[in-house]
């Protein structure tokens, strides 16, 4: 572009309704993005295009701690593979039991002709790193749709559930930690099979049960665990343990603060559980009826 | 509200010079004078992208939310608006947006529409902030950073996101302290050498 002296009355289109065109395509695109969803192509295509720059610009993080980890000392790997070997033996243990256990679960329910468990399938990924966006609490993995990721997938790490898969690239997935404030998850208080569901909490780090009754049973140190009547997580997976339970007179509902088990700050590889969509159980019908049958219903009624 | 206008928007969009020059005017109506500045060579159109592409892979390190890293796209902008405000205007300003916003997995248009705001504001006070001296620069540049902040933050609360605490505007403080530093590296390639022609002294 060769530019010549400014042209004294040619001025192009006014800055200011360049500035009301682009702000309302802005708008334009907000709006289609957060109610219809519609730009996913669109967005997909870009992650595509913006994946090697991402994976380049790692590398010299990732060689940084490569080196630390280089000169680690013998005396603290010595000390992890004891730990190792030792959670090694303890896990040796239970697997055992667990094979023995499926075994006679299989034969129960077969007798009670129950529906089989949901098969869950397992995909070990790689955290890439954080988002930057400091409104959600996300982070990105080294696999996507390429690998079989879908949305909607729980995200575990050794400990217990650290979030769920939200938006899915080609190479890449995001994964929405259970401390987004607008993450959710249905749990069940594993000592009295209370149901419930967690959110992410007003303070960094933390869970909330909302809409608890100021008189359910629950105390600081209980354990809650996926409840997995949402067919999205498996059931009975640690989630958090309870903090503090603050039970206000004048509160309609308790204030229950939990801390998650799992290490949702702390991860570098972390495992995908796709539900496998055969087991799943039907969705159910939704809640609320069209508008038509309601108001014939209501006409019904009268 | 006259004023106002005046100062804010009285020459937005309009044509530059195209050879890009700092002020070099000496002497002002209140008596004041500052230094010349020798004159700047054409900037390179590759430089400009260049230097963009590199602010871009910049915003892409792995910063994390913790870190009051700088947006690096925006500092850029800002300058490239500032100084080639024919070259670079709002609609390069829009699509970058549209690649940081990918790239934060925030809404589609968020960035966009923030940086969008954010070059308005760099053009339209692009003659002022060119007379004075670099220093002076940071308090036009940090109320920009700001708005650009801010437009964002509001579109996220709009969408029931919650607030991020008062250290969301220290990125822009950052920026800000930034600008002297960005704005040397930015004119390296333009600056000429110094030499003096004794039979022609200018």
């Amino acid at each position: 572009m060769e530019l010549g002296p400014p042209p004294l009355f040619n001025q192009g289109v006014p800055a200011r309704v360049r500035l009301g065109i682009l702000a309302l395509l802005s708008i334009v695109l907000l709006v289609v993005d957060a109610r219809l969803r519609a730009l996913d192509a669109v967005r997909q295509g870009l992650e595509v295009v913006l994946y090697p720059l991402e994976r380049a610009l790692l590398w010299p993080r990732d060689a940084f701690r490569d080196a630390a980890g280089y000169l680690s000392s013998v005396a603290s790997l010595t000390r992890e593979n004891d730990q190792l070997r030792r959670a090694a033996l303890e896990y040796a243990d239970k697997g055992l039991a667990t094979q023995q256990l499926q075994a006679e679960n299989a034969r129960l329910r077969s007798l009670l002709a129950l529906r089989d468990r949901v098969a869950v399938r397992s995909t070990p990924v790689q955290v890439l790193y954080e988002s930057r966006d400091r409104f959600t609490r996300k982070v990105v993995v080294d696999r996507g749709g390429g690998a079989g990721i879908t949305a909607g997938s729980a995200v575990i790490d050794d400990a217990g559930v650290i979030g769920q898969v939200t938006r899915v690239y080609p190479l890449t997935a995001e994964v929405t930690l259970l401390t987004d404030k607008d993450q959710s998850i249905p749990v069940v208080v594993l000592r009295n099979g209370l149901r419930a569901v967690a959110y992410g909490g007003e303070e960094p780090g933390s869970l909330e049960l909302r809409y608890m009754a100021p008189g359910a049973d629950i105390v600081n140190g209980d354990v809650v665990a996926t409840s997995g009547i949402d067919g999205v997580f498996p059931p009975g997976m640690p989630v958090a343990r309870v903090e503090r339970v603050e039970r206000d007179a004048g509160e309609q509902f308790a204030h229950v603060v939990l801390r998650p088990v799992g290490g949702v700050d702390r991860h570098t590889v972390v495992l995908v559980l796709s539900v496998d969509d055969a087991t799943r159980p039907p969705a159910p019908e939704p809640a609320r009826p069209e508008r038509g049958e309601r108001d014939a219903r209501k006409g019904a009624r009268r | 509200m006259k004023r106002l206008r005046d100062w804010f928007g009285s020459d937005a969009g309009g044509p530059d010079a195209g050879i890009s020059r700092a002020p070099e005017t000496v002497d002002l109506a209140g008596g004041r004078s500052y230094r010349p500045e020798a004159l700047l060579r054409p900037v390179n159109p590759a430089f400009i992208w260049a230097s963009l592409f590199g602010a871009l892979l910049l915003d892409l390190l792995p910063w994390g939310p913790t870190i009051p890293a700088p947006d690096f796209v925006a500092l850029a902008l800002v300058f490239w608006n500032v100084q080639q405000p024919r070259r670079v205007g709002m609609a390069t300003a829009f699509v970058f947006g549209l690649l940081i916003d990918v790239h934060d997995g925030a809404l589609f248009g968020q960035h966009a529409l923030a940086y969008t705001l954010l070059s308005y504001g760099a053009i339209s006070l692009h003659r002022r902030i060119r007379w004075f001296p670099v220093l002076g620069q940071v308090p036009h540049v940090l109320p920009l950073l700001l708005v650009a902040q801010v437009a964002s933050l509001a579109v996220r609360m709009s969408v029931g996101g919650p607030f991020p605490g008062w250290g969301y505007f220290l990125q822009s403080v950052v920026g800000a302290l930034l600008w002297p530093f960005a704005s040397w590296l930015l004119l390296v390639p333009q600056r000429r050498p110094i030499e003096r022609d004794a039979t022609r002294p200018l």
